[in-house]
């Protein structure tokens, strides 16, 4: 009777994390299915997954003066070209790359050695400044935005990468995190490199740094996930220069047309800007759940 | 090779003292330990030598130079820890030349790939590997370089440690309870081992343990120290026969020394329990204890002698070579433990009671405040 109560709270757990999942993964499955459709399934909600891949005509190819038959294409080649072509979407994945980038490899340089310091330093004040840190962690992004934005102007850095990055480069949240984990590295570790003839730059870099990769790594997920993905800020600074949108903004070149034709490649453009985040998860995805479960925050 | 000299040192944990004016002359290529209880401010001793931590007030000296404002990495010294703190990344090879690599390379030439065009820098890594190499091959940890110290048995790990230290050929080793991390059998092993690499390197060794047997079997001198002071310094032969305190007599040794009340008479004749001990003291005082080691007591045949003890036997402990009798003085709180041969044993049955004696010369009076008190004479005593 006890194993048949158990499986049955199995069955119930699975259940219940199965139709989570299924609330989860659904949007990713209606914008993949649209980038794959042609307008008019889209419209009429028919063609099941992948759709009929019926060619279909390029209005605007044929808008430049060619002959219908050319400008036939099946709906998934149209879409992702479209993709494309209609904004420079590579352009954009460099810069979100440039930024997601630059931004978690400055949060690393500063993260690092403020926890090392907070955890490992014996320091007058040091409880203050990491109950500092802690209720800096309570502060929403939005609500300081509008001051960062116009300190930004007044320094005329809007409308430049270092608008996207400057704002993020400190991140308590990063501080708190390493410096969780740092607090579980043995003090006789560093009090041993110390001795060895490390100097305390040192100590961080070759004896904490290498220690402390699982915890970096599930900080570089956190960090690039959201900066991949933000909307808000790239849109607050970048007021003109199409050249440094990143892909969430790219987004926009799509809105605003009546024409139904650009929810395929809308979509196409979303699916092309999840998938670097969702191949890199995958590959880091063992090591991400050490880390989380390291730093204590499961 | 160095000798240390430590001047009234005290450190200050906010209000609590955890060393109350430490003075130690240790000297050059000497085997020196500290020993005591936990808690009593060895680790923080050795802390304070090494320079990782600061002492409130006091000097230590190097070579007779004050190296208090000189930072740890810069008094070449070299410290073994407990958890032995391998650079868990690291192979055991790397861990060994780090400190190598620390102390006779510039950073331009320890950077990777730039490094090599700094000239000369290839005969030094070639020098320090010829190093790493002859430590590795006394410590026979060949097999093992490439691993890292997460694959690596405790014992092994603890030979990579003392590697890590050896390699810079350091003014002094200071070891903080190395041994305690292992089992019984390898920690005897090593204590042998550490005794013959101390005899070997001819550096001065300052030793943490709180294991007496660790400090009596491997130093030249010990120090026994108790709530952040040294109480007794000397040798082992000397802290083991003339403890001049009662803490240190109950420190070293085991089983520990038997302490027994006793009771003394206008002439300063003492007395255990109405039975003659046949000691005298010049002190003018009404109580004393009695320190007895267990290997000092005799077993008496007969009834007759008076000033032997009724003993009531309560366990029998069988050690093969020896036996341990543990009981108590008949009708009293006193509880000792005795040494007795196999062949006095066999005819001893629990709850019997038999007649002990120490012997002559052997027990030591101690006050109520710990100290030690000479014995004048011991009279009216049969030769034992
Ligand atoms: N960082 C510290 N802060 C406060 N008290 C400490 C600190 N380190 C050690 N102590 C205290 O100092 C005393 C001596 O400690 P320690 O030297 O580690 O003892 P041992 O090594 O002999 O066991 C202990 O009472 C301990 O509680
Ligand atoms: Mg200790």
């Amino acid at each position: 009777m006890i194993g048949h109560a158990t499986s049955f709270s199995e069955y119930m757990k699975h259940i219940v994390l199965i139709f989570g999942s299924l609330i989860v993964i659904l949007p990713f499955y209606v914008m993949v299915s649209y980038s794959l459709k042609s307008p008019h399934e889209i419209a009429t909600n028919s063609g099941g997954f992948i759709g009929a891949q019926q060619p279909m005509v390029d209005e605007y190819c044929v808008k430049l003066g060619n002959p219908p038959e050319e400008c036939m294409q099946k709906p998934l080649v149209y879409n992702y070209t479209q993709a494309f072509k209609k904004a420079p979407l590579l352009r954009y994945l460099v810069n979100g790359l440039v930024v997601t980038a630059s931004i978690f490899f400055i949060q690393a340089l500063i993260a690092v050695p403020c926890a090392y310091a907070l955890a490992k330093l014996r320091f007058w004040g040091r409880d203050f400044v990491f109950s500092m840190v802690m209720f800096c962690l309570l502060i929403p992004v939005h609500t300081i935005a509008l001051p960062i934005y116009i300190m930004l102007a007044k320094v005329s850095l809007t409308n430049t990468y270092a608008a996207l990055i400057i704002p993020w480069t400190i991140s308590v949240l990063g501080i708190f995190l390493m410096r969780q984990f740092f607090m579980t590295v043995p003090d006789d570790l560093i009090d041993a490199a110390r001795m060895d003839g490390m100097n305390e730059f040192s100590i961080i870099w070759r004896v904490m740094l290498p220690t402390a990769i699982p915890a970096l790594l599930a900080f570089a997920i956190i960090s690039v996930v959201a900066h991949w993905n933000d909307y808000f800020w790239p849109r607050v600074v970048i007021t003109g220069d199409r050249s440094l949108y990143t892909p969430p903004l790219g987004l926009r070149e799509f809105k605003g047309d009546a024409d139904g034709s650009i929810w395929g490649p809308m979509m196409a453009t979303a699916t092309v800007i999840v998938t670097p985040l969702i191949a890199a998860f995958l590959l880091a995805q063992k090591r991400f759940v050490e880390g989380i479960t390291m730093t204590g925050m499961k | 090779m160095a000798d240390i000299r430590l001047r009234s040192i005290e450190k200050m944990y906010g209000e609590t003292a955890a060393l109350c004016g430490i003075d130690l002359d240790i000297r050059d290529g000497e085997f020196l330990t500290l020993v005591g209880p936990s808690g009593c401010g060895k680790s923080t001793l050795l802390r304070i030598i090494a320079g990782l931590e600061e002492q409130t007030r006091g000097e230590v000296e190097i070579d007779g130079k004050s190296v208090n404002k000189i930072r740890a990495s810069k008094r070449d010294l070299a410290m073994v820890f407990q958890s032995y703190a391998l650079y868990p990344h690291l192979t055991v090879w790397q861990n060994m030349i780090t400190p190598l690599r620390l102390r006779d390379l510039s950073s331009l030439e320890r950077m990777p790939f730039i490094g090599r065009f700094v000239p000369g820098q290839r005969d030094k890594v070639k020098s320090l590997h010829t190093l790493a190499g002859e430590t590795a091959h006394t410590l026979k940890l060949e097999q093992l370089l490439h691993r890292k110290p997460g694959q690596l048995s405790g014992g092994q790990r603890q030979r990579v440690a003392l590697g890590r230290a050896m390699v810079r050929k350091p003014r002094a080793f200071l070891m903080d309870e190395p041994l305690s991390n292992l089992d019984a059998a390898l920690r005897v092993h090593m204590r042998a081992e550490l005794a013959e690499l101390h005899r070997n390197l001819k550096t001065t060794f300052i030793y943490v343990t709180h294991d007496q047997a660790e400090a009596l079997t491997m130093s030249d001198r010990i120090a026994i120290m108790i709530d952040g002071e040294i109480i007794q310094l000397g040798t082992p032969d000397e802290i083991y026969k003339n403890p001049r305190d009662r803490r240190v007599a109950e420190f070293v040794g085991s089983p520990k020394i038997n302490i027994l009340s006793g009771d003394v008479d206008e002439s300063g004749n003492v007395s255990i329990m109405g039975n003659h001990t046949g000691i005298r003291i010049r002190k003018r005082i009404k109580k004393v204890h009695l320190g007895i080691r267990p290997e000092h007591f005799r077993l008496v045949n007969g009834n007759g002698a008076t000033d032997s003890w009724p003993f009531h036997v309560t366990y029998k402990e069988n050690l093969g070579s020896d036996f341990y009798l543990h009981g108590h003085l008949n009708g009293s709180k006193n509880r000792i433990i005795t040494r007795a041969a196999p062949d006095e044993v066999g005819r001893i049955t629990i709850g019997e009671t038999v007649k002990v004696r120490a012997r002559q010369g052997k027990p030591m009076v101690f006050c109520d405040n710990d100290c030690r008190i000479d014995v004048m004479q011991e009279a009216g005593y049969g030769s034992a």
